[in-house]
């Protein structure tokens, strides 16, 4: 069993999802390499090469992989591919845009979004927007998946010393060319990995009015998600997406205000540890699948826990 | 332009999927079924595109069972030229999907081909990847932006941080995401002049592709369900809760 784990990073910092894929490789094998594929990523080489568990790291260093662009990427991967059982990225959106474009190159399945490996070949993973869960054997030669990471423990970051080997970039194939990006600019955690998270929905009205939220997320030190509903309105970008079709999460707390609970946001957040709903409609769904539901108008109970929140400062 | 657009099958959305008793899969007996809601923004971007004056002719694909049928036949009332199916009764996965509209690809010669980003039944996100591997095409996925220019298209796309903008040139795979666009509704004449339009129907033979199935599901079951907790009369309630019973804050 031989283990090819791609890394999530922007060329500075390792992500997070990275470690928890890592996880999951450790559950296949123990001959676990990473590929770290960008440009000036060499900080992330050394990041990655200090994770427990891993063995060695292949650092692809070329301009083409700046952006790693799915073509580049996915041709990069497959002339890499030899000797490897296994093939796993993170899904993310990185890892779920190259992926499948490595497994069709490779002509086998691609298995998406893993949350349990039951044995080198067989695997569990959630479909219906997580309604029911699929156990899947694969009879292809080389295993190629994404990994969910709420599903995984996230692998301990110091402590291990793998080698960092260079590796021959593919060539770039001409075909795409990354023009620019407009990221979501914020102080607070990332939502995948934050500890607390609080959404808001439809119910907040308007954008403005998540400032009442960043309010308490702040307190919390939260970070801030939303409904499919309250991004399509435009009260708040894309990447704060909850859901089905989201980001999955999975914080100790999660607090959902004026989210009304269908099932494709429950899919991205029923695996919180606790859960708090505080919404106007006692009959709305989202607080079959609470631990503490609050019946109230949020733009009472939100400046309320503002001050609650103080008071529980104040008292240490 | 020529766009190909791949449309599937789904049950619908509002629908509460149940595994089967003996976990073989999921209760579709009697459950309403209608266009993956990715695959209707697809339709929906390249009618836009045909009312741009940027393609001429839309042609909408569907690959599975007779009844497949339906669901081009929405996508010709919503405003496609033509369809295709690829008829099988053999469960259809991602890989065989993507083979098999490389084969149509291949007789259609379309200049962009739009799919939606997931299917909501299986979850895959693979298709459109797969496909534009296949074909050695660039591929613009999770799109909430289609600009199309001189032999390039400009995809916007909806990516962790926020948003992502790739350049590619065409022919090129575009999948969506919600944002690109909000399909228009189906208007009872059109779904007359739909049925006077010509749909082909092709077997996966025809077009020398091989569609066994690489995964075997071996079990489905459903998930351990959340038991509701309590409701709590007062924020001042709420707090002391998570913070002394359930020591969240
Ligand atoms: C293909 C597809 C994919 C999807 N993917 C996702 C996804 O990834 N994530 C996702 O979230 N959704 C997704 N959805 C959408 C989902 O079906 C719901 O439409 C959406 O989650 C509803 O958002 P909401 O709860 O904010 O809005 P609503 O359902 O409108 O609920 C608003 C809630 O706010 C409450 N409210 C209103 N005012 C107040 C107030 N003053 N105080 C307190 N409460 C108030 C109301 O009682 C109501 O319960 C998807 C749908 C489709 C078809």
């Amino acid at each position: 069993m031989s283990i090819l784990v791609i890394a999530e990073h922007d060329n500075a910092v390792l992500k997070a999802a990275t470690l928890n894929t890592i996880t999951a490789a450790t559950q296949l094998g123990s001959d676990i390499a990473v590929l770290v594929a960008g440009h000036g990523c060499g900080a992330v080489a050394e990041a990655a090469a200090q994770v427990a568990g891993v063995k060695k790291v292949l650092l692809a260093d070329a301009p083409h992989y700046a952006y790693q662009l799915a073509e580049n990427m996915a041709a990069l991967v497959v002339s890499l591919a030899g000797g490897y059982s296994h093939i796993l990225a993170p899904s993310t959106a990185g890892g779920k845009n190259t992926l499948p474009r490595v497994a069709a190159l490779l002509d086998v399945a691609q298995i998406s979004d893993v949350i349990k490996v039951e044995s080198a070949d067989t695997f569990v993973r959630p479909i219906y927007a997580g309604n029911v869960l699929a156990t899947v054997q694969s009879k292809d030669s080389v295993k190629v998946m994404t990994v969910r990471g709420t599903a995984f423990p996230a692998a301990v970051a110091v402590g291990g010393s793998a080698s960092i080997e260079a590796a021959a970039p593919a060539a770039d194939a001409g075909i795409s060319r990354f023009v620019g990006q407009q990221l979501t600019q914020s102080d607070r955690p990332e939502l995948t990995a934050a500890r607390v998270i609080v959404s808001g929905g439809r119910g907040m009205g308007n954008g403005d009015n998540f400032k009442l939220l960043e309010d308490v997320a702040d307190k919390m030190g939260a970070a801030v998600g939303a409904s499919r509903a309250a991004v399509d309105a435009g009260f708040v970008p894309n990447d704060y997406q909850v859901g089905q079709t989201g980001k999955v999460v999975a914080p100790e707390l999660y607090v959902a205000v004026g989210i009304s609970g269908a099932i494709q946001h429950l899919a991205g957040m029923k695996d919180s540890k606790v859960i708090v709903a505080i919404n106007k409609d006692e009959e709305a769904p989202i607080f079959q699948v609470a631990d503490y539901g609050l019946v109230a108008d949020l733009f009472t109970a939100i400046p309320e826990l503002s001050k609650e929140l103080d008071k529980l400062k104040a008292a240490g | 332009m020529k766009i190909l657009v791949a449309v599937k099958r789904v049950v619908d959305y509002n629908v509460k999927v149940r595994a089967k008793a003996d976990g073989s899969g999921v209760e579709t007996t009697n459950v309403k079924m209608s266009m993956n809601p990715f695959d209707e923004i697809a339709v929906e971007e390249a009618i836009r595109l045909q009312e741009a004056g940027t393609a001429k002719e839309i042609v909408a694909i569907s690959l599975g069972i007779a009844a497949c049928q339906d669901t081009i036949r929405t996508a010709l009332a919503m405003g496609a030229d033509r369809g295709i199916l690829v008829e099988t009764e053999v469960e259809l996965q991602p890989l065989a999907v993507a083979k098999l509209l490389q084969a149509v690809v291949d007789q259609e010669k379309p200049d962009l081909v739009i799919l939606g980003k997931q299917a909501i039944d299986d979850d895959a996100n693979q298709t459109g990847q797969m496909l534009a591997a296949l074909l050695g095409w660039p591929q613009g996925t999770f799109a909430s932006k289609v600009e199309v220019g001189a032999g390039t298209v400009n995809v916007t796309r909806e990516v962790d941080g926020g948003l992502e903008t790739v350049a590619l040139k065409l022919p090129a795979v575009v999948t969506t995401d919600l944002r690109l666009n909000e399909p228009r509704f189906v208007k009872l004449p059109n779904i007359m002049k739909a049925k006077k339009k010509p749909l082909a129907v092709f077997k996966p033979a025809d077009l020398g592709v091989d569609v066994a199935p690489r995964l075997i599901t071996l079990k489905v079951q459903e998930p351990p369900k959340r038991q509701a907790g309590i409701k709590v009369d007062s924020v001042a309630t709420l707090v002391d809760k998570l913070h002394n019973e359930a020591h969240a804050i």
